[in-house]
Parts: structure tokens; sequence; C-alpha cells
């Protein structure tokens, strides 16, 4: 095969890219490589994100990753299997439905799991903007998420999650029993 | 309010090839990546609901004094050439430049100073400088996000900072780069050893352009490759440790250089001033590595060559979408590179060129 750049030489350095599942091939002689630092691309380029949290999810969690994939959002219905498909998030709640599993790759990708830069120095004001209707969910539905959630969690063996759930739920639980009783 | 198209023309003040180090910087960039609360991500959300929002976060970054006098468009409704200049000018990422309706670009009129609407995520603030500024940088992207705080909700989480369409950018949503050209290190073979340091220390190389780019003309962008878990003040002072050290070692590898092979180092550099000055065909990438040799010249302290502004103008001006528009037509690869050679003898006023009659 020649190379593609200068179409002279055989091509001896062979450079695939995977970038978000399309293939790119590049085929290049030796001196053509060099000058187009293509010697310094093959070093660096990583897999792509997308590639990276389908390897951990398959690789970190093997026994689970099938029941893993059908966990979702509820506030987007994101399931778990779309994002580690295209390795992007459906809304801000995802990051709570998906909790267990992102600690490990925030871990992973970042080597810490918390935040310590800056945060919005006042509440929003949102002008112009028609506030969302407050949706106002009732305490069987709110149980029912924090048990969905539980459930995510001692899967994810996120077992200090799983406890402050618990306790949330039974806090819950609780309360409406005060209320109606 | 100047139409984008209009506004993007000559020089960037960016690339000036002022600030500290600027010959050997050549610019800094912070980005700070922000999602509304109570929208879905970009990915996920509806057309028409990005549709408002873009609408909305025009008008808030239109009336924001840190953005006094810019300008905003719709991106999708640029032609592509216009999107392939504002690319090439790093005003746009790749993500933007689709048809879809839903993106947006606001724009400061000096263009060191942007807001990319709904691309991977709602809102992506960057701030660029010339030279090695990593504060000042930072300063001005802030005072964005300051300003489009107080009247946009932004997502958080306060044990997981910004909220981001991609875990990858969480925290902080920052990213900071230099673009910095580094051809002693090169020639001297040792910038793969540096480059696999830099990634050890939680710092990513990339090209030109960005992710995924290719490295060209010995120049590379250093970045901060996590968001969570350290400030931002904390992520700027390791990447200008980190930057310092590694020009001192380009230092090093000039001085190595210039000992053991001074005339081949020489040769080289008048070489590609020769054939930036009398080619009849100059194609893109050689370009780039041309401009390199001469600006290697420059910090040798080589005289009577360009300087670095000339430079890094036409590092600007020598790419496909600034040579369409300079030429007021499309052209194929050929043209351009034809375009182009003619292009740099103007600005670097070569005089008495040999010529074949037409």
């Amino acid at each position: 095969m020649k190379c593609q750049n200068c179409g002279e030489s055989e091509a001896t350095i062979h450079f695939k890219e995977v970038t978000e599942g399309n293939l790119r091939e590049i085929h290049l002689c030796e001196a053509c490589a060099a000058d187009r630092g293509f010697h310094l691309a093959i070093e660096h380029t990583k897999l792509s994100i997308a590639s990276q949290f389908i390897w951990m999810a398959e690789n970190l969690y093997p026994e689970s990753a099938a029941k893993l994939g059908s966990v979702s959002c509820s506030a987007c219905g994101l399931k778990y299997s779309q994002f580690a498909r295209v390795g992007r998030l459906g809304c801000p709640d995802c990051y709570e439905a998906f909790q267990p599993q992102l600690q490990q790759i925030l871990r992973r990708v970042h080597g810490e799991t918390t935040h310590r830069g800056r945060m919005p120095q006042e509440a929003a004001v949102a002008v112009e903007r028609p506030a969302p209707a407050p949706v106002v969910e009732s305490k069987e539905q709110q149980l029912r998420a924090l048990r969905r959630k539980l459930e995510a969690a001692v899967r994810g063996e996120a077992f200090e999650e799983a406890a402050r759930l618990r306790d949330e739920i039974r806090t819950l639980e609780a309360k409406s029993a005060g209320d109606e009783g | 309010m100047i139409p984008i198209p209009q506004m993007v023309q000559g020089p960037v003040r960016w690339l000036a090839g002022e600030g500290p180090q600027g010959d050997r910087i050549l610019s800094t960039r912070v980005r700070l990546a922000r999602n509304v609360a109570g929208t879905k991500f970009v990915g996920r959300a509806l057309e028409s609901e990005l549709v408002t929002l873009r609408d909305q976060i025009f008008s808030l970054g239109l009336a924001a004094p840190s953005l006094a006098g810019a300008s905003a468009v719709q991106v999708g409704e640029l032609s592509i050439l216009d999107r392939q200049l504002l690319l090439e000018r790093h005003l746009i990422s790749h993500d933007l430049t689709g048809d879809s309706v839903v993106r947006g670009l606001i724009l400061s009129e000096d263009e060191k100073t942007s807001v990319m609407v709904n691309e991977e995520d709602h809102v992506r603030i960057q701030a660029l400088e010339p030279g090695f500024q990593l504060e000042a940088t930072f300063e001005a992207a802030r005072a964005i996000d300051l300003e489009l705080e107080t009247r946009l909700p932004f997502a958080t989480s306060p044990e997981l900072g910004y909220l981001t369409a991609c875990p990858t950018n969480i925290g902080t949503g920052m990213r900071a780069s230099v673009l910095i050209h580094l051809p002693a290190l090169v020639l001297t073979q040792q910038i793969k050893r540096i480059l696999t340091g830099v990634n050890q220390v939680g710092l990513t190389v990339r090209g030109f352009y960005g992710e995924g780019s290719e490295v060209v003309g010995n120049f590379f962008q250093i970045s901060n490759q996590t968001t969570l878990g350290q400030t931002e003040q904390e992520i700027l002072t390791k990447l200008e440790r980190v930057v310092n050290q590694i020009l001192e070692w380009e230092d090093r590898a000039q001085e190595a250089a210039l000992r053991d092979a001074r005339y081949q180092v020489e040769d080289t550099i008048l070489r590609a001033l020769g054939v930036l000055e009398y080619s009849r065909l100059l194609r893109s990438q050689e370009v780039v590595g041309l401009l390199s040799a001469v600006r290697f010249g420059h910090t040798l302290g080589l005289r009577n060559v360009p300087s670095i502004p000339v430079l890094n103008d036409l590092l600007l001006r020598c790419q496909p979408a600034h040579l369409q528009r300079a030429a007021g037509r499309e052209m194929n690869a050929e043209e351009r590179n034809v375009y182009r050679a003619e292009l740099v003898k103007q600005v670097l006023e070569v005089r008495d060129v040999p010529r074949f009659e037409p």
C-alpha cells in the first residue's frame, strides 16, 4: 500500500482512530508520518470517551452489566445502556439516577469524586423564563423513587449511599404514617 | 449589532503575538461548561426547548457588560464557509459546525470572549488571550460566568459542582489550555518522553484544533485533563508550573541543538523561509510546518525575519476558509495552494519574484 500523503513511498505506519463509532484509517510512510506528527498522535490517541465508558461498564461490572443497562433516569428516561453507548448524560438528574456507577467512573476519570471549586454565588433569579410548574410528587411516588435508587445503590455496592437512602425511606414512611394517623 | 461574518475580518487579537512568552506560547484559553437547571442536556432536550433557551441566553449574553458590543448568531444560518472560518478562528468547535438550528454563538467585538450555545452543553464560555496568561484569561471567562449566573440558574450539585453532559467535564467545568510551540524538543526527539510525563500528571496534549486534531508544525495544546476534585486555582497553578517546566526543557533542547548541529538547524530554518518566499504551490499543512521553522529562527535570534505577529497572521490566513473568503470565491485544493503561495509572498513583501509568463 502506498502512503496516503505522498503517494510514493510504501505506507508502513497504519493509524486507526475511533471517534463516536466511526473508524478512520490513515496509512502513511515513515517520513510523512513524522512530518505530520503521527508518531506523537499514535502515542497520545486515547480511546474515545464513549468507548471508555463501555469498557468500564463491561469490565467493572461484568456480571451485572446487562441488568445495569436497564436502569434509567426517572427525570429524562435515559437508560444507563444508552449513556454507556454515547458517553453523554441526558439531564442533571442522571447524576443521581446513575450515582453508584458514576462514582466509579468519576474516580477513574478524575481520581476524585468531590467538587472543591467554586459554585454560583447567589441563587439565580430566572428572568424571562416561565418557572416550570412545580411537580408535587405524592409520598407514594417519592417512596417508589427512593426504593428504586436504593436498589441501584445496592446493586452498585454503594453501601453508604444505600444506608442513607434506607434512612430516608424510613423517615418518609414514618412521616406518612404520622400524617395520616 | 454587526453580523458575525462581517465581524471576523482581519487579524485576531488573541493571536497578536503579544503577551508573556508570546514567541513560544501563541495563546491561552479557558473554557467553562455550564448547563441550565430544569432543562435536559442538549442531546436529550426537545428542539423547541433548546431554541427558547438559545434565545434566552442570547438576550442575557448581549446584555452582559462583560460581553459589551457583542453579536450573536444562530450558527446553522451561516454558510458552510463562514462556519469553517469561525472554526479556523477557534470560535466554534467541530460540534457546532453542523446544521442544527439550536446552536448559537455570542462573540465579543475583539473575539477574545465568546459563548457557545447548545454545543455539548447549554453554555460554554470561552476566553482567549495572546501569550501565556492563565490568570487573566480565567478572570475574563469568570466575569461572564458571574454575570450569567445571576440570571440563569446553572445546574449544580454540592458534591459534584457544575453538572455537565459528559462526566469528564464535571466539577469546575473548566478546561484551561495553552497553545505552545516546541520545535527544539521535537528536533531533539525528547518530545515523546515529555508528553508522556505530561499525561501522567493529569494534563493532556492535543493538536492545534483541540480534541482529535493532529499535531502539526510543532504546535501543541496542553490542557488540564481532570475537572473534579481540585479548585480552579489549583488547576491553573499546576498547568502553569508544568508549562514553565516544559519551557525550561525547550530552552535546554535549543542549546543542545545549537551546540551539536548549528548549521543543520540554521539551514532548515533558512530553507523554510526560501520555500515560503518562492513557492508556486503551498499546501495547508506544509505552510504550518514552514511557519514553525521560521518561528524557531525568531526564537534563536535570527534577524531580518518576519515578526511573530506576521507569522501568526499567516498561520491564520493560510487556512482554507480564510483563503476562500479573501479570494471571494470557492476554490479547490490546487487553486488554494496557488492562492496561498501568492498570499505568503504578498504578506512577506517578497520583491522581484521570478515569474513565468502568464
